[in-house]
């Protein structure tokens, strides 16, 4: 058991020894904008937020978590990087995407205005494999618009 | 009135005869350039919900008590199950079925490759079902394997006949030549490795099958399960709403599909089968190796007389052989070619399409050895291309339906002239240069595909259609061509797809042919729904129907008189909908419909490293109008940038004793990353095909990889004088290439220096 609090609210989970944040948040908590790519840490889109910092969600377990403050992409709906990544075409299937998002929120958080060379710096563990990649850089450079 | 033809019917590449009930495609092509909204870029009406986390792929479809199922799956390479019994797993904790290869056709006894499905299980978790794999009885027989596919050409180990190719007098063509130049080159193995793994969730209704599955081709689902297991096609359901990718390798529904239909029938349960990444890289198709030895023969002038190529396909234990000639036949005119095409059977794991399957791979091979002929000429590579255009078919002289080739050479000038400059940044151990090549690819799509559209008394429209979106956007260009030719903004019109169940048949999203084949449908049905209306407008209004007409959501007459909402005239029919139908036409008679396009690459090569930069790329492509600038665009990059992931990073790598594979994760398969992304410069020619269906638009999926892998080789050579013949190109293989290129300088001094 462990108490997790997720885009705002409370929650204690239950999954068993060994799940993993993702898991839980898929498969206890419904919250599926989460998404699993690989199940091993090598491609991001699991990517969430705990107490702050960009986390893999697929390779954390969640006991090891316990009391902190999750952010998914179900927590950020309302960020003006979901529009920028619409407006941008910065998305192709759409699978790695909320991942991207989460990474990308993370990195404005803590520099308003990233340089290409910041962005590609903090993206670089969010794989696409359709390939948006410009228009990711693009939607990072362009999402207080 | 419905007529019924025979046609010639393509699909990356292959042909074949159908029969065909075509509608008459009656509409006139709009004027080339942008409309209202069709030819102006337009955000993805399915973006928000995509971004958001909102849309829910089969990775996502959860359903009531639903299982899930762990494969046991070779670990060799090639192998007999000896014996196997799987009833142990049954008593294992969560278990609620087992089954073997006496219980499915997809479960095999021999083994050709390693990730062959023997076995599968599946319990409440996946964790349960996975443990229980372990409590298999199982024993192996180990078999030989044959892993170099020379070697199995060799053996006569082959899938299919050789395929040969040839038009003219091959030999003669050689001996009129003034220059020979040969080759051999290699491309290795690329995974597909869609982000979302395939797989199926499948559930039983009394005798209905509903199938959730990742796939590029809905009908192609339903039609091989009712084949194979011999139900009915309406009594199978295929959805796919949202998928996480495919390039190529979702268009069937594969052994996962079969065990969980199989498992769910054992259990009444709805039940999920899903890769997970490692199966992903093992059992789920790739683009295969190839050999390509090529010759080219030319006058000095340049003119092209004889080309030759010996091709074998490391075409895996099963699949097809890909088009690997289909450049060397039909990019160039050239009178006397002659190809041999073996697909080796070896002890690998199948090929399956890969985005331009063989187009990318025979590009690459055939125009490097261009530009070493173009250097033994002394000819500028670009107009080396130039005098050997083809203007018609080469194969068969058909003409084309619409060739702007030459435009995109001009077009890509520019960026070609840039390579003077680029080359004199080069310094003493980074060497700088500019590479070409062209690409030739079908893309012309084809019946039949059907779409309907219904018009709300609110005046808003939903297209209807069995179709499915992988990411290319093509929801949002249906969306924009109902729009544009009913005359409603683009916010009042809806598109539903991803449903065998709830609408027509639609196109497969393979061979760049969703928007070619899907477009004219949606505009056809447009345009019936809109003849409705306006036919009941001018009784409304009391007018001839022919002065009327919808324009930004109001029907108008030609006078100005009348300018009211679409909405006040359907709103007069309350829940009453218009519906309109549409198909998609025939393809050109006697034509041959290709798209076209050039890319020109700048890179930097580390002589002491080997190390390759790819800094610039520009692309100028012909796919005949453009329905969304800027999903094109995005299309282009994304095609550029799998191609920069061919060309220096990307290999299945396997052991060459035992033919087990190496990289099955993400770690070791090197997919590019944001950081390898060199500036993207792309430009389409946006001319409509005018013999191309009511749009005169083609694919764009496919043609922007085709040339990049051979424009990078080319300016590899520029940069350095080193000519790559493997891809990827490694450090190892740059500087094999760097050494070679120094071995040849030296023989080529005069002795005593």
């Amino acid at each position: 058991m462990a108490e997790l609090t997720v885009n705002g609210h409370d929650y204690e989970v239950h999954g068993n020894v060994g799940a993993t944040l993702a898991e839980t948040l898929r498969d206890e908590l419904s919250l599926t904008g989460t998404k699993i790519a690989c199940g091993e840490g090598h491609c991001g889109a699991c990517t969430v937020l705990v107490d702050g910092i960009p986390t893999l969600s697929c390779i954390t377990l969640v006991h090891a978590v316990d009391g902190a403050k999750v952010t998914t992409i179900e927590g950020l709906r309302d960020h003006p990087m979901v529009h920028s990544f619409v407006r941008a075409d910065a998305l192709q299937c759409g699978f790695c995407t909320p991942g991207q998002i989460v990474s990308a929120v993370a990195l404005v958080e803590t520099k308003r205005k990233p340089s290409t060379e910041e962005i590609r710096h903090a993206m670089s563990g969010n794989l696409c494999r359709c390939g948006a990649y410009p228009k990711i850089e693009e939607a990072i450079r362009t999402w207080q618009d | 009135m419905a007529r019924l033809i025979r046609t010639e019917k393509e699909v990356e590449g292959r042909y074949e005869e159908v029969w065909l009930v075509v509608d008459e495609d009656a509409l006139e092509q709009w004027p080339a350039g942008p409309r209202e909204i069709v030819g102006r870029p337009a955000e993805r009406v399915d973006g928000l919900e995509r971004a958001r986390g909102e849309a829910v792929y089969t990775a996502d479809v959860k359903l009531p008590g639903m299982l899930h199922t762990a494969v046991l799956r070779s670990p060799y390479a090639h192998a007999r199950v000896a014996r196997i019994d799987v009833s142990p797993a049954l008593a294992q904790p969560g278990v609620h079925a087992a089954i073997g290869p006496a219980d499915l056709d997809q479960l095999e006894e021999e083994c050709g490759y390693q990730g062959t499905p023997v076995a599968a299980v599946c319990a409440d978790t996946y964790e349960q079902a996975r443990a229980a794999l372990a409590a298999i009885d199982i024993e192996w027989e180990q078999l030989e394997v044959v892993l170099d596919p020379d070697d199995a050409v060799a053996r006569k180990q082959l899938v299919g006949e050789p395929r040969e190719r040839a038009r003219g007098d091959y030999e003669a063509g050689l001996a009129e030549a003034d220059v020979v130049v040969q080759g051999e080159y290699r491309t290795q193995v690329v995974l597909h490795n869609s982000m979302e793994t395939h797989q199926a969730v499948v559930q039983w209704l009394g005798d209905t099958l509903e199938v959730y599955i990742s796939t590029q081709y809905i009908w192609g689902i339903r039609e091989e399960i009712s084949d194979t297991l011999g139900i009915p096609g309406d009594k199978i359901r295929v959805v796919c709403h949202y998928m996480g990718g495919g390039f190529g390798s979702k268009n069937s529904p594969d052994d996962f599909t079969f065990i969980a239909i199989e498992l769910a029938r054992r259990t009444h349960r709805p039940v999920r089968c899903a890769l997970t990444r490692r199966e992903e890289n093992l059992a789920t198709g790739n683009r295969n190796a190839t050999i390509q030895r090529l010759t080219i023969g030319a006058k000095t002038d340049g003119t092209l007389t004889a080309l030759g190529g010996e091709y074998v396909n490391a075409t895996g234990w099963s699949g097809w052989s890909s088009p690997v000639e289909g450049p060397m036949q039909q990019l160039y005119s050239c009178p006397n070619v002659k190809t041999t095409t073996h697909a080796a059977k070896i002890n690998q794991p199948p090929m399956k399409a890969f985005r331009a399957p063989g187009f990318v791979e025979g590009t690459f091979g055939l125009e490097a050895l261009l530009d070493v002929l173009a250097a033994k000429l002394e000819i500028d590579p670009l107009e080396l291309r130039r005098r050997n255009y083809a203007s018609s078919d080469p194969g068969d002289d058909r003409p084309y339906s619409g060739k702007n080739l030459l435009e995109c050479y001009s077009r890509a000038q520019p960026h070609w002239d840039r390579r003077h400059d680029v080359r004199a940044q080069s310094t003493a151990t980074v060497k700088r240069g500019v590479g070409m090549a062209s690409q030739v690819w079908y893309g012309g799509g084809g019946p039949p595909s059907y779409a309907w559209i219904r018009v709300g008394s609110d005046g808003r429209a939903t297209v209807v259609t069995a179709m499915q979106d992988i990411g290319t956007g093509s929801r949002t260009a249906m969306a924009q061509i109902a729009a544009e030719e009913l005359g409603i903004p683009l916010e009042h019109v809806t598109v539903t797809l991803g449903d065998s169940a709830r609408g027509p048949f639609a196109s497969i999203s393979a061979g760049s042919s969703t928007i070619p084949s899907m477009g004219p449908a949606v505009r056809a049905a447009a345009a019936d729904a809109k003849r409705q209306i306006l036919e009941i407008a001018a009784q409304r209004h009391e007018l001839d129907e022919e002065q009327l007409d919808i324009k930004g959501g109001n029907v108008v007459s030609s006078d100005g008189k009348l300018d009211t909402p679409l909405a006040e005239l359907v709103g007069l029919l309350e829940s009453a909908q218009i519906l309109g139908k549409g198909a998609r036409g025939p393809n050109p008679a006697g034509m041959q419909v290709l798209t076209f396009g050039v890319q020109v690459a700048e890179v930097a090569v580390d002589i002491e490293t080997g190390e390759v930069w790819v800094e610039r790329i520009a692309a100028v492509h012909d796919v005949g109008r453009v329905i969304n600038p800027l999903g094109a665009e995005s299309q282009i990059e994304g095609g550029i940038i799998q191609g920069i992931g061919h060309t220096l990073s990307e290999q299945r790598l396997h052991d060459p004793r035992t033919g087990q594979i190496l990289t099955t994760s993400l770690d070791a398969y090197k997919l590019p990353t944001i950081a390898d992304v060199p500036e993207i410069v792309s430009e389409l020619i946006d001319e409509p095909d005018a013999h191309l269906t009511n749009l005169g638009s083609k694919g764009l999926g496919e043609p922007p990889i085709i040339p990049t892998a051979a424009a990078i080789a080319n300016a590899i050579r520029d940069a350095t004088g080193a000519e790559v013949h493997e891809l990827p190109i490694t450090r190892e293989e740059m500087l094999r290439a760097l050494e070679e290129a120094k071995e040849r300088e030296r023989a080529a001094a005069p002795a005593g220096v």
